[in-house]
């Protein structure tokens, strides 16, 4: 019982580590924050400002942003142990590397979730959109949440090291992230009542995605951080 | 590897263009049989008699079946190879991983490219959204472009071989949803659950699909072979590089600076030798 409470005060002080960097530096409310807002608005002038429209694709344009303004939180998630040699010192630290990712992955998905509340609220005021059923929308936010903080920490050690990783990490992340995208949509769609279909069978498809991708990365996180 | 062309840079052996010959006689009998001797899917509707089946679209499935089976088949032996990387950390294994992907990558695309070709008289679109096996071998195929995206970042393989080998078995995950999804979600695809059981498939027509098999299992081992060869030799170029820069930095010192460098003092320098 004390390893797995050793295990998660490890995962705890990694993930407050992060967020307290993010709190001082205050680069997703600064920056990735505005970023998700004005691809928003950029959606709205490219289809014309027409309210029907925004509110019929307001699923599909609000986890888009997401996973655009992700790939940027990853991005600086792994770019904060690249620098003064952070990462030789976590290695060296005896940190299990399970709990440095579930660390990490935490980090990331409690910026997520500033990003969706934040971004629900551009829907609601610039989209116009109305919530039918607030609870699906929490839990399938939630899940999809996990699933690309997961997903994006785990491609975050993987491309981070290498040279390209700005361009690596997009065309690496987002077709894992394509299945997120498609069950969150669909969900988002039902709560939102866009469209007529059964949201709660797609909480499902996410709620493996976020299974897996947190399974996969916590196994193999000791392998990419080791090369 | 015993036969093998010793000029440098030959990745021919007597065997592989044994084989190479047999793979390229086997696509044109191929071609013959399944563009000439083979007929058309027509279909008489029992009640109204009314012709109806896939015509001569049908003949592009003689390619994009056996295709569609070689491209899991080269994904799972990446994905197995990937698993030896892991485990064996060998460069055997890793040159396998690349190969089979790479391989298996070209086939996913063209079973996309023939799958679309197929589609466009019988489903009467290029492309269908709404298909989820078409959505699933679309994802696929960027998730291994991606795979080889990072195995192209740095000229020495060697630096990202168990990195690679992971971003290989999160893609293969893809794998049972690609051949699974027509079962799973039955209404959310256009393609039939199996081509044997739609069509009644008899005679020619059976043989020419179990030909089709053994024709691109054939194509895919020449290939899969010859891209094993060249990554052989390029982990050989960067070894034989690694190695001559050594021998040239040593030959710049003179021997008793490398003793002196390695900590050798001259007794025991003249111990050593006779």
């Amino acid at each position: 019982m004390s390893e797995v409470r050793r295990f998660l005060a490890d995962a705890r002080m990694v993930a407050a580590r992060d967020l307290r960097i993010e709190f001082r530096s205050r680069v997703v409310v600064g920056q990735v924050v505005p970023f998700a807002l004005l691809v928003l608005v950029l959606f709205g002038f490219a289809l014309d400002a027409d309210h029907r429209t925004l509110r019929t694709f307001a699923s599909g344009l609000f986890w888009v942003a997401v996973l655009l303004s992700a790939l940027l939180a990853v991005h600086r998630s792994a770019a904060l142990e690249q620098s003064d040699g952070t990462m030789d010192a976590l290695r060296m630290s005896g940190l299990p590397p399970a709990a440095l990712f579930i660390g990490k992955a935490t980090a990331v998905f409690v910026q997520l979730v500033l990003l969706e509340v934040v971004l629900l609220g551009g829907l609601l005021v610039l989209y116009g959109v109305q919530v039918v059923d607030p609870a699906l929308l929490v839990v399938a936010g939630l899940l999809a949440g996990v699933a690309v903080a997961a997903a994006g920490t785990l491609y975050g050690a993987l491309a981070s090291g290498l040279g390209v990783r700005e361009t690596l990490l997009p065309i690496l992340l987002l077709p894992v992230l394509a299945p997120v995208l498609i069950g969150a949509t669909r969900a988002f769609d039902d709560a939102l009542g866009a469209v007529a279909v059964d949201g709660w069978a797609w909480t499902g498809l996410l709620a493996v995605a976020a299974l897996i991708a947190t399974v996969v990365g916590a196994l193999a996180h000791g392998v990419l951080i080791e090369d | 590897m015993a036969g093998r062309d010793e000029r440098p840079g030959n990745t021919g052996s007597r065997g592989s263009r044994l084989l190479g010959c047999v793979a390229l006689a086997s696509l044109v009998v191929l071609g013959v049989l399944a563009f000439f001797l083979t007929g058309p899917d027509v279909r008489l509707h029992p009640t109204t008699g009314e012709e109806f089946g896939q015509f001569d679209a049908v003949r592009m499935l003689y390619l994009h079946v056996p295709m569609a089976v070689l491209m899991y088949a080269s994904f799972m032996l990446c994905a197995a190879a990937s698993v030896g990387v892991l485990v064996k950390r060998t460069p055997w294994w890793d040159v396998m991983a690349h190969s089979t992907a790479e391989v298996g990558t070209v086939l996913c695309g063209l079973v996309l490219v023939t799958g679309s070709i197929w589609g466009r008289p019988v489903w009467n679109t290029w492309w269908e959204w709404g298909d989820v096996r078409l959505m699933t071998t679309l994802v696929l195929f960027l998730l291994f472009a991606g795979y080889l995206a990072l195995r192209r970042t740095t000229t020495d393989p060697r630096r990202q071989e168990r990195k690679a080998a992971v971003v290989a078995l999160v893609a293969v995950l893809d794998i049972p949803l690609v051949n699974r999804s027509v079962a799973w979600w039955e209404n959310r695809t256009l393609h039939q659950r199996s081509t044997l059981e739609e069509l009644k498939i008899q005679d020619l027509t059976l043989f020419t699909l179990m030909f089709g098999f053994l024709t691109f299992g054939l194509v895919v081992w020449w290939l899969t072979l010859q891209r094993f060869r060249v990554g052989w030799l390029e982990r050989a170029a960067i070894d034989h590089a690694v190695g001559s820069a050594i021998a040239e930095r040593r030959s710049e010192t003179s021997a008793d600076e490398l003793d002196a460098a390695i900590g050798v003092t001259d007794e025991q320098a003249g111990e050593a030798s006779p």
